[in-house]
């Protein structure tokens, strides 16, 4: 089998057009697990035992179990309890879930990572617990939370074909249409693959290029 | 309830006292039913040995630790405590939130926040928790900078300024909020010889020139003796003994005393 420029040209317009789902789906997806992740940290640190001991255990149990079964049973099993959700949404929810236990530990560590001492700090000017929050720790939690917050945008984005095994119509999923229509399978997945690539590596130089800058900003850096 | 602590303090009570506090971290009592007086205006140093205490003494006055036992009263009214039928019950964060703006500390470790300039580390408590404009907060930050020799650098971050520069600038953000009372714990241990004489002389023209309360923990023993009204020496979570410097270097009467003070000055 050789590559055929005319058969890739023909199929470009579906591909572009999948690739927009697929882009879709890595944003939502994200902008759950950024918004959920919040939400389970904080949950994990509420001094309530009856809150964080099943918060903690959720993302335990989460983290230790593939995506791909999570999928699986969220739009196979869950129906059959009643729980009947669209592909779309099946996959949008657990994705968030999925990377929202992630991002959850990424907060943690990030928010570990300001030094006691600069709670003390406040305490003593009498700063208000949402004060201190929101002008000491957060903005010196974020370049800590940044880089693996970045790791994770694009660890949903190249995660997304696992959504093709329950029937979203994102890049992998239209190559696999393609290719069961034509019985051509090698232009559908080298440009998936290539779509992949040429998305995910400016991003990620993107992502190193925002580090810089806002560790710049902080004035945490000598220049 | 605590029936032996009145809710009040007469009028011409000490600025801080200190009745009867216990602090314990599980089975270790850190400071152990201790009685301190500090008076309006009065420079007092805080020695002993490491592990003494002295730290927790400015760490329960400025309620970064709760206490056991006991009552810490400012300005004649309890801190750690508020008045509930008749007797004390444990300060709500509301009540304490409304009194801790009188004490005032300075780190070891300066603790100034890394992401702000030296000018904005000392804005922001004065505009947040005082309710200063931006303008009337940043011309007593300017002030203070200047005060403490710091006012060309209003604009640096803190990892562009020294130990000596930061530790300044961390008494200029505390000077910021007016208190009462400055509490100030080993502000020297973490600096380079070279730039711990520019700290001491900032807290002797507060001392001298702006008469301002301040409670020093600290092992430079020539400075305690030059400044302080009264030296208090820890033992153990108590003060084992305290008086005028001369009194209290010239002529300790405690064994403890003479044990640490020779220590340290055959160290030195
Ligand atoms: N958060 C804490 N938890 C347990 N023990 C503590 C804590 N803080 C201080 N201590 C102990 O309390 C004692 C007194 O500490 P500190 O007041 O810091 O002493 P000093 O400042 O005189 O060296 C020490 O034995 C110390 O180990
Ligand atoms: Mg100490």
């Amino acid at each position: 089998m050789e590559w055929r420029w005319e058969f890739a040209w023909e199929i470009l317009p579906r591909m572009l057009w999948a690739t927009g789902n697929t882009l879709l789906a890595a944003g939502v997806g994200y902008t759950i697990a950024v918004v959920l992740g919040l939400v389970l940290m904080l949950g994990q640190r509420t001094p309530y035992r009856l809150i964080n001991m099943p918060v903690r255990e959720l993302v335990e149990f989460v983290r230790s179990t593939p995506l791909l079964v999570q999928l699986f049973f969220v739009f196979f099993v869950a129906p059959q309890f009643g729980i009947k959700l669209s592909a779309w949404t099946a996959g949008m929810l657990t994705i968030g879930l999925h990377f929202g236990t992630y991002l959850s530990e990424v907060y943690r560590g990030a928010l570990e990572g300001v030094p006691k001492s600069q709670w003390e700090a406040c305490r003593a000017l009498n700063f208000t617990t949402g004060y201190t929050y929101r002008r000491v720790i957060l903005p010196q939690a974020f370049p800590i939370a940044l880089p693996g917050m970045g790791n994770y945008l694009v660890g949903i984005f190249k995660d997304t074909p696992l959504l093709a095994t329950i029937g979203v119509a994102e890049l992998m999923h239209t190559a696999n249409a393609l290719g069961a229509e034509t019985y051509r399978y090698l232009e559908p997945y080298t440009m998936v693959g290539f779509i992949f690539l040429i998305i995910s590596l400016p991003t990620a130089m993107g992502l190193r290029r925002l580090e810089a800058a806002v560790a710049r900003a902080q004035g945490n850096t000598r220049h | 309830m605590d029936t032996t602590h009145p809710q009040v303090l007469p009028e011409g009570s000490p600025l801080v006292r200190f009745s009867g506090v216990t602090k314990c971290y599980g089975p270790l009592t850190v400071l152990d039913k201790l009685d301190l007086d500090i008076a309006q205006n009065e420079m007092v140093s805080i020695i002993g040995p490491s592990g003494s205490g002295k730290t927790t003494v400015l760490r329960v006055l400025m309620t970064l630790e709760k206490i056991n036992d006991g009552v810490i009263y400012v300005d004649g009214e309890p801190l750690t405590h508020m008045p509930k039928a008749g007797g004390l019950t444990f300060s709500t964060e509301r009540y304490l939130h409304e009194r801790r703006s009188k004490i005032g500390m300075v780190f070891q470790q300066f603790n100034l926040f890394p992401h702000m300039t030296a000018l904005q580390n000392c804005v922001e408590a004065p505009m947040q928790v005082l309710g200063l404009s931006r303008e009337d907060a940043e011309e007593r930050a300017l002030n203070l900078l200047e005060l403490v020799g710091m006012g060309e650098k209003k604009d640096q971050h803190p990892t562009r300024l020294s130990g000596g520069q930061q530790q300044r600038v961390a008494i200029a953000r505390a000077l910021a909020m007016r208190p009462k009372v400055m509490l100030l714990d080993e502000v020297t241990s973490a600096l380079d010889p070279e730039v711990i004489g520019e700290v001491l002389n900032v807290i002797r023209s507060l001392n001298s020139e702006h008469n301002l309360t301040m409670i020093m923990v600290t092992h430079q023993m020539g400075f305690a003796r030059e400044i302080s009204d009264r030296v208090c020496f820890f033992y153990e979570g108590k003060i084992a003994e305290q008086g005028s410097p001369e009194q209290l270097f010239g002529d300790p009467q405690n064994e403890r005393t003479k044990q640490f003070l020779h220590a340290v000055l055959d160290a030195s």
